[in-house]
């Protein structure tokens, strides 16, 4: 179950819808094993692609340099579909690499809905799981 | 010689859970044979079958993506830090 506050959601939502027709993708990094996502943190996508996604291997080396100084890991990697559904591609499947992270997938398909969708992908296997926003 | 190298939580299989190792080698090839030697199964994460660094794993030497030095020729000294990172990376495909 990920549990994720209003303010958090609503910031994902956002970044995906700004970055339509590209895929939007970032973290929310949360104090180690606490399994609380509390900051956001957007990241370029390198690819700059409507299909494709990568995280900026310099942002990403400071970005994980400073959560482990404070002691934070990712609680949520996400990023966005814009044409297809919110699910785990067998790209995001074969490239997940952070066993302890909620997965949150985005599809910007639909212009008035947002899907948001939260799954654990660990060696290969896709599980999904429910979404409980905190006001 | 010592250099320190940082290991991502996926890899920690390869390490019995530590998240940092030592190592030596005057380049990060030769650090990786190094590092395999105690920590057997490690290289092939990082180098594939050509020789050369997996694509979609980072690795810094410092704070610097060796992709932008000489790869797995970059020269190492005493001291230095590198650390792996696997790329966070997918798609719609």
């Amino acid at each position: 179950m990920l549990t994720i506050p209003r303010a958090l959601y609503d910031k994902i939502v956002a970044h995906a819808r700004a970055d339509h027709p590209d895929e939007a993708c970032g973290v929310l990094a949360g104090p180690a094993g606490s399994d609380r996502p509390e900051r956001f943190i957007a990241m370029m996508n390198a690819e700059l692609s409507p299909t494709f996604y990568r995280f900026d291997s310099a942002e990403q080396f400071r970005v994980w340099r400073e959560m482990d100084d404070h002691d934070e890991e990712p609680v949520v990697i996400y990023h966005s579909h814009t044409a297809t559904e919110a699910y785990p591609s067998r790209t995001d499947i074969s490239y997940a690499s952070e066993p302890g992270a909620h997965y949150v997938l985005v599809s910007t398909r639909d212009e008035d809905a947002t899907e948001f969708r939260s799954y654990r992908i660990a060696d290969g296997v896709v599980t999904e799981e429910p979404v409980t926003v905190v006001e | 010689m010592a250099i320190e190298v940082r290991i991502p939580t996926i890899l920690r299989t390869y390490t019995d859970g530590a998240k940092q190792v030592e190592g030596s080698g005057s380049t990060l090839d030769e650090l990786f044979t190094d590092l395999e030697q105690r920590h057997g199964g490690l290289r092939d994460r990082l180098v594939d079958n050509g020789g050369g660094l997996r694509r979609f794993v980072n690795v810094y030497l410092n704070d610097e993506d060796v992709r932008f030095l000489s790869g797995l020729d970059t020269p190492l000294k005493d001291g230095d830090t590198v650390t792996v990172l696997p790329a966070v990376a997918g798609g719609s495909l």
